[in-house]
């Protein structure tokens, strides 16, 4: 096999050294009884070129590549510039393993303190680590977080938090013996803080929430007390609004898959953390930080690992070890090249064709915005007949949007969610609301 | 070295984007939700963007520099196509919220490579959901916490584990809410069947296993291990980083496995990316298919299909189903060996590994002695001078090599864990055992050199503890520069 450099002459002189006389010989101790249970896979190699065209058929069936997305929900189709992979795919970064030695990973490990900054000044935090699976766990692991530092049992969630984030939280809240405490919605789309019980570890919401509204997130500190106040934020959105963290947030997740990554069907995907320096004993993952080497030159290694599962073992803040390093090379890549003032034109491009469509769609005949909360670039919008008719339609013009079982399940009925960004053209969406029974 | 902040910036960078236009009022984004200080991010040309990303890149060494025998990691070569089909528009461009109808190629290699894993694991069903390994340890522990809930046997809270496991089994066992205790490995470094038969019962509900274990030996009583957790009422966890060892001529689920997990990122050669993206599949035995993670892949009336309806699942442990591009590239690795593949690599790698060890021992103490799989453990306890298994490390950097994992497993004095994998030749093995003879006989002749080493990296010995006593976590930009 050609990714095995051996000839079968150097096999048998290794062998002769080793004083073995059969390659089987090397596996002589795994107990007979096993061996005589293994059942081959059955599946002939194929070449290269096989392989390559069975993927390029694959990849054709899946419509939904080439359809024109609004499709939303945590996940967006943005531009990514031409530099972001063209850099993050060199195999220095994509062939190397955790930092483990760092005098030959500074590369990672500089990219992992650009990234930690760059996530910190994004949600207006302190420290940020270099990143968890996705923002379903970040999410998860905030709350883990917050009950190993006030250990009330109990912890409150807006139910405008998107349902896949929610149900990963569950799982996570069961294993750890943690109650969840549902907070309603009001008729704006945002959390009603009335909602939220005494006696919580912290409370978890969403801005933009479930329903594209902005969550209001002014004085929320001062009516939970002390619980710790978890925002999950959309980054993209962080370029134009306030961040999480002038508002006093304790912790700030949020899926960085808008920061450079494709939607690739969920993933891989990149969870940020951020939180405050009281906090860093508590944050699960991994960290880098500036240290100076024996030349008192500046440097970077892997900091605070005590909190870690290699050395604390069940006593570590998590037990995660991979995580997304690349994703978050690629989106510390992403936030570079952009800059500040780009970041700001992105979420600008988004919220301004967002407003814009909502606006045209208001005045069809029919629709209308269940929601009167402020939103950046996703919305809802109840629809004239069956929302899945709706979709249909819109399918078969092209238009890619999430089915409203989602909604639905969250208590909103007959409605639709739609996201815009920056790449959605003014022909899409005048054909989007041709469909919509709004043409001129 | 520099980070981006400290770079020469830019007075206009714009261009990528085109300018949005009308004032913010009538883009409908209220004047109070507004951001009243802009972030601190870097604003520098492109050329200077791709000069400082490609000079970090060359201060970073990958399995394409070279020998990376990182045991434990089985850091194998990363075929090129893995990266040219993950890269394919019609996989990349596909949202995971649309209707499995339409995402059909992407369901197609999901569901195969579920079918595949499944075949080499023994086992009936895989979940790919979990990201990482440890994920998928942490998943396959909720399996294991369902299972007993399920019975009513909610008293089964412990978890054993060899002392030779890694940090991420304890760590994984407690976030799951199990307690741990430790049983002690016997003086081959293989688990102690009589101890392990003391601790077993009714507060047991498993344990986890690494095979081979974190020495590169297999269990050779793995069945009498595994029948013994059994007939007291527990359940057995493999933890799949060393599955590199017995591909295609063993699977778990014949020694008795409930749940293994595999890092594609290691075993299946996708990428390791310098920490993540990973995949940590999870494939379970009969009893505990039932809890799986939701949504299952499915394949129904000859469309694949997500399935959601799962009464006893455990729920889900990532937003979407888990690296979907990560198991592309894994499921093309496996479709390239296939069969005959899968043999050659867990034969050249446990030959290599044998070879490896056969020449070191010569140099160097290697305490569990005796034939490996496809890694070992030397210890550099026996060098003279206190050189240390950490001065090794960093003399190998200085002769062009990735240094093994060192430190670890926590049962060998100043270890050296050795993996070199299959994707190795024997002249490249040659050349790494000349260089650390070299570092054993500078340990002798020069020692003071070698706790200089390294010497020709990008930056010379770091210094840890300053790292871990002053932390500087983020960039310090209210700081005059020096």
């Amino acid at each position: 096999m050609r990714y095995i450099p051996n000839t079968s002459a150097d096999r048998r002189e290794m062998l002769d050294r080793v004083g073995l006389d059969s390659v089987d010989a090397l596996f002589a101790d795994v107990p007979q009884a096993v061996r005589e249970r293994f059942h081959p896979l059955g599946l002939e190699p194929q070449s290269e070129l096989d392989v390559a065209e069975h993927a390029s058929r694959l990849a054709a069936e899946n419509q939904a590549a080439s359809m024109t997305s609004f499709a939303g929900g945590g996940i967006y189709d943005h531009y990514v510039p031409s530099a972001v992979w063209n850099l993050a795919s060199r195999s220095e970064f994509v062939t190397a393993y955790t930092p483990y030695q760092p005098e030959i990973s500074q590369g990672t490990l500089v990219a992992m303190f650009e990234f930690q900054t760059l996530i910190a000044e994004l949600t207006g935090m302190e420290v940020a680590n270099a990143s968890l699976y996705d923002g379903a766990t970040a999410l998860a692991e905030a709350a883990l977080m917050a009950e190993r530092i006030r250990k009330r049992g109990r912890v409150a969630v807006a139910r405008s938090l998107l349902p896949h984030l929610r149900r990963v939280l569950q799982t996570y809240a069961w294993g750890a013996g943690i109650t969840l405490h549902e907070v309603p919605y009001d008729a704006s789309g945002r959390c009603d803080l009335a909602g939220v019980p005494e006696d919580v570890s912290g409370l978890i919401l969403q801005s933009p929430n479930a329903f594209g509204v902005i969550e209001s997130l002014e004085g929320v500190k001062d009516r939970i007390g002390d619980a710790l106040l978890i925002v999950s934020a959309y980054p993209i959105s962080l370029g134009l609004l306030e961040p999480p963290g002038s508002f006093d947030a304790d912790v700030v997740v949020g899926e960085g898959q808008s920061l450079g990554l494709p939607m690739a069907y969920g993933g891989p995907l990149l969870g940020l953390f951020a939180t405050r320096e009281a906090h860093l004993r508590q944050i699960p993952g991994r960290i880098a930080g500036q240290t100076v080497d024996a030349n008192g030159e500046t440097g970077y290694v892997m900091a605070a690992q005590t909190r870690e599962q290699h050395i604390r073992r069940n006593r570590a803040t998590s037990n995660i070890c991979t995580n997304s390093a690349l994703c978050a090379l690629a989106a510390t890549i992403y936030l570079s090249s952009v800059g500040a003032e780009g970041l700001r034109t992105v979420a600008e491009l988004c919220a301004s064709k967002a407003h814009a469509l909502a606006e045209r769609i208001r005045r069809i005949d029919g629709f209308e915005l269940p929601f009167d909360g402020p939103f950046f670039n996703e919305f809802v919008v109840r629809t004239p007949e069956d929302p899945e008719q709706v979709r249909t339609r819109l399918a078969n013009a092209g238009f890619l949007v999430e089915s409203s079982g989602e909604l639905a399940s969250l208590g909103v009925n007959r409605s639709l969610r739609l996201a815009v960004t920056e790449r959605r053209t003014e022909d899409e969406i005048d054909r989007l609301i041709d469909v919509l029974g709004g043409g001129s | 070295m520099k980070t981006i902040f400290e770079l020469p910036a830019s007075d206009d960078v714009r261009g990528v984007f085109p300018e949005a236009e009308g004032t913010l009022d009538e883009m409908g984004v209220a004047e109070g939700l507004l951001r009243r200080t802009p972030p601190r991010i870097p604003s520098v040309s492109e050329p200077t963007l791709v000069r400082h990303y490609t000079a970090l890149s060359k201060a970073n060494f990958g399995v394409d520099d070279g020998l990376y025998p990182l045991g434990s990691c089985t850091m194998k070569y990363n075929p090129k196509l893995n990266e040219a089909v993950a890269a394919l528009p019609g996989f990349a461009r596909v949202h995971p919220k649309a209707h499995p109808a339409l995402a059909q190629g992407t369901l197609h290699f999901l569901h195969g490579l579920q079918g595949l894993l499944s075949g080499v694991a023994g086992l009936p069903d895989v979940s790919l959901q979990p990201v990482a390994g440890a994920h998928g340890e942490l998943t396959g522990l909720f399996l294991f916490k369902k299972y007993f809930e399920s019975r009513g046997e909610s008293e089964r809270r412990r978890i054993l584990l060899p002392d030779s496991a890694h940090g991420t089994n304890p760590a994984s066992a407690a976030l799951a809410g199990f307690t741990v205790a430790e049983i002690p490995s016997d003086d081959r470094g293989m688990v102690d069947v009589d101890g392990l038969r003391a601790a077993l019962d009714e507060t047991v509900a498993g344990i986890m296993l690494t095979v081979p274990n974190t020495l590169g030996i297999f269990e050779e009583r793995i069945l009498e291990i595994t029948d013994a957790v059994h007939e007291a009422g527990g359940l057995c966890y493999f933890d799949g980083a060393n599955l590199n060892a017995f591909l295609g001529r063993a699977r778990p689920g014949d020694m008795g496995a409930d749940v293994f997990h595999f890092n594609l990122h290691k075993t299946m050669s996708t990428p390791h990316g310098g920490g993540g993206p990973g995949s940590g599949p999870i494939a379970a035995s009969e009893r505990l298919v039932e809890f799986l993670p939701v949504p299952r892949i499915v394949k129904q009336n000859g469309a694949f299909d997500l399935l959601w309806d799962a009464p006893h699942t455990i729920g889900a442990v990532h937003s979407f189903y888990g690296n979907v591009l990560v198991a592309l590239k894994a499921y093309a690795y496996l479709l390239q060996l296939g069969d005959a593949g899968l043999r050659e690599v867990s034969e050249n790698a446990v030959l290599n590994a044998n070879y490896l060890q056969t020449r070191l021992k010569e140099t160097f103490d290697l305490p569990y002695d005796g034939l490996c799989k496809h890694e070992f453990v030397l210890s550099a306890a026996g060098l003279p001078n206190e050189i240390s298994a950490l001065d090794v490390a960093k003399g190998l950097i200085d002769r062009g090599f990735h240094p093994p994992t060192v430190y670890f497993p926590l049962i060998v004095r100043e270890a050296l864990m050795i993996e070199p994998t299959e994707t190795e030749g024997k002249a490249s093995l040659d050349r790494f055992v000349e260089a650390m003879e070299a570092i054993a006989e500078e340990a002798d002749r020069n020692p003071e050199g070698l706790r200089e080493a390294p010497r020709s990296a990008p930056v010379r010995r770091l210094d840890q503890t300053r790292a871990a006593r002053e932390p500087v976590l983020t960039f310090p930009f209210d700081e005059p520069s020096t």
